[in-house]
């Protein structure tokens, strides 16, 4: 079986690519080959052995739909791809869209529809919490400076000011709201999210949704260090069952159907917990799930594939993992090779 | 008398270093600590920790209480250990 996945960015800010690989290569009941599709030809995980058997490639989303796909089917010709995964949050909606054509050459996915993908979008997600009893901060969406204005009628500062896809501040007054809504705005258009800040510890939950509404797993994780980009670099698999009951609740509202990511904060003051986000694919942290028992990544790759999987029902906690920065030396052939070539075969 | 339990989700390494799994925190006991969190998890009540520890180390009975209900209060407030 070939398996295309996308995010092989395993920089400071690491796109799930490569530990979703490497879950499946926990997984020895699973025969498959991984083929790479990369946005840039740095990204580490074409550079890294024993990842991907060869990698191509492909257009920017913004490229649009047809672009995309018209690539894909030629890369297809040559690799006949049974499963692409794609990862990132901003091409998420393009393979959605273009999911029945892939069908239609014979390339399965696992993917949520688009009106899954809308319910737990960033600017959406606000009242999804509301009209299901899930708490959640309260927000407004903002598309002009003048719109800031608008904060202090709604709550105080902190506030966090949040990119649609990605990105996110915390500001302590005017001045520097106006500041993250210019960065956040020119890189990832409008709207721009303020949301209220709630103090307290973050809690994340990587899980499966089956698209009935059932939670094929779910493991959660406590951050034990963060990046000051914001990003996780160590963390903890932590027994919290109300945790995993909001998730599976938020699954089964949802009918969740491939992997994702919820983010939570439980607030200091009053020790609920409020839902932040859901990211609409796994998680960088995805390969702490295997060594809890649950290979998360696996069971959706047989799933897709019509195979017959196991609800998980628990995971170890205490499970640790720690993220290193690690050089990877690499002749500059290879390089020249993606860059004019769009494709390279690992040790061919 | 007070009884106390260790709550289930408590892993304790030999170390004195302690992970609470229901939210990941993880604390370090000293060398003193770490004897009287084996004293609790063995089922030791509070009268039997002071008369154990007086009858070990030349501290009065008086002056233990009070740094015992110390660490028993800070044990009560990170969750790692129930009072009965």
């Amino acid at each position: 079986m070939k398996i295309a996945v996308t995010g092989l960015n395993a920089t400071d800010n690491p796109g799930p690519g490569v530990p979703l690989i490497r879950c499946l290569q926990e997984d020895k009941s699973l025969d498959f080959t991984i083929t790479g599709l990369i946005y840039d030809s740095l990204e580490p995980g074409i550079y890294m052995d024993d990842i991907a058997e060869s990698c191509h490639l492909i257009p920017y989303p913004s490229s649009g739909l047809d672009s995309l796909f018209d690539r894909i089917r030629q890369i297809n010709e040559t690799e006949k791809i049974d499963m692409i995964i794609p990862t990132l949050d901003s091409e998420l909606y393009g393979f959605v869209k273009i999911q029945k054509r892939l069908e239609d050459i014979g390339i399965k996915t696992y993917l949520p529809g688009t009106d899954m993908l809308n319910i737990r979008a960033k600017d959406k997600l606000f009242n999804f919490c509301k009209s299901n009893n899930i708490n959640v901060p309260k927000n407004i969406l903002v598309s002009s400076v003048q719109d800031l204005y608008g904060i202090t009628k709604e709550f105080e500062y902190p506030v966090a000011v949040k990119g649609i896809f990605y990105d996110a501040y915390i500001v302590n007054n005017f001045d520097e709201a106006v500041t993250a809504f210019k960065k956040i705005s020119s890189k990832w258009g409008f709207p721009v999210i303020i949301q209220e800040y709630i103090k307290g510890s973050e809690f994340n939950v990587v899980a499966l949704g089956d698209g009935t509404g059932g939670t094929v797993g779910a493991v959660a994780m406590r951050k034990l260090y963060i990046t000051d980009k914001g990003k996780g670099w160590a963390g903890v698999s932590i027994e919290d069952e109300p945790l995993i009951e909001m998730s599976k609740k938020i699954i089964e509202k949802i009918k969740w159907r491939s992997g994702m990511e919820l983010e939570y904060i439980k607030s200091a003051q009053t020790n609920e917990y409020y839902l932040l986000e859901i990211n609409p694919r796994f998680p960088a942290w995805v390969y702490l799930s295997p060594n809890t028992g649950q290979n998360l990544p696996a069971a959706m790759v047989k799933l897709a594939m019509g195979e017959k999987q196991e609800y998980f029902t628990t995971y170890k906690t205490g499970i640790m993992f720690v993220r290193c920065s690690w050089d990877l030396i690499s002749d500059v052939s290879k390089l020249a090779q993606i860059s004019t070539s769009g494709v390279i075969y690992n040790g061919k | 008398m007070k009884n106390f339990t260790i709550p289930q989700n408590v892993a304790v390494s030999d170390s004195g270093f302690l992970f609470l799994a229901s939210t990941g925190e993880t604390f370090n006991l000293n060398e003193q600590g770490t004897l009287i969190y084996k004293m609790l998890q063995n089922g030791l009540n509070n009268e039997e920790i002071v008369n154990q520890i007086t009858a070990e180390y030349e501290i009065s009975s008086d002056l233990f209480q009070k740094d015992l209900d110390d660490f028993l209060h800070s044990l009560k407030t990170f969750g790692l250990v129930k009072e009965l």
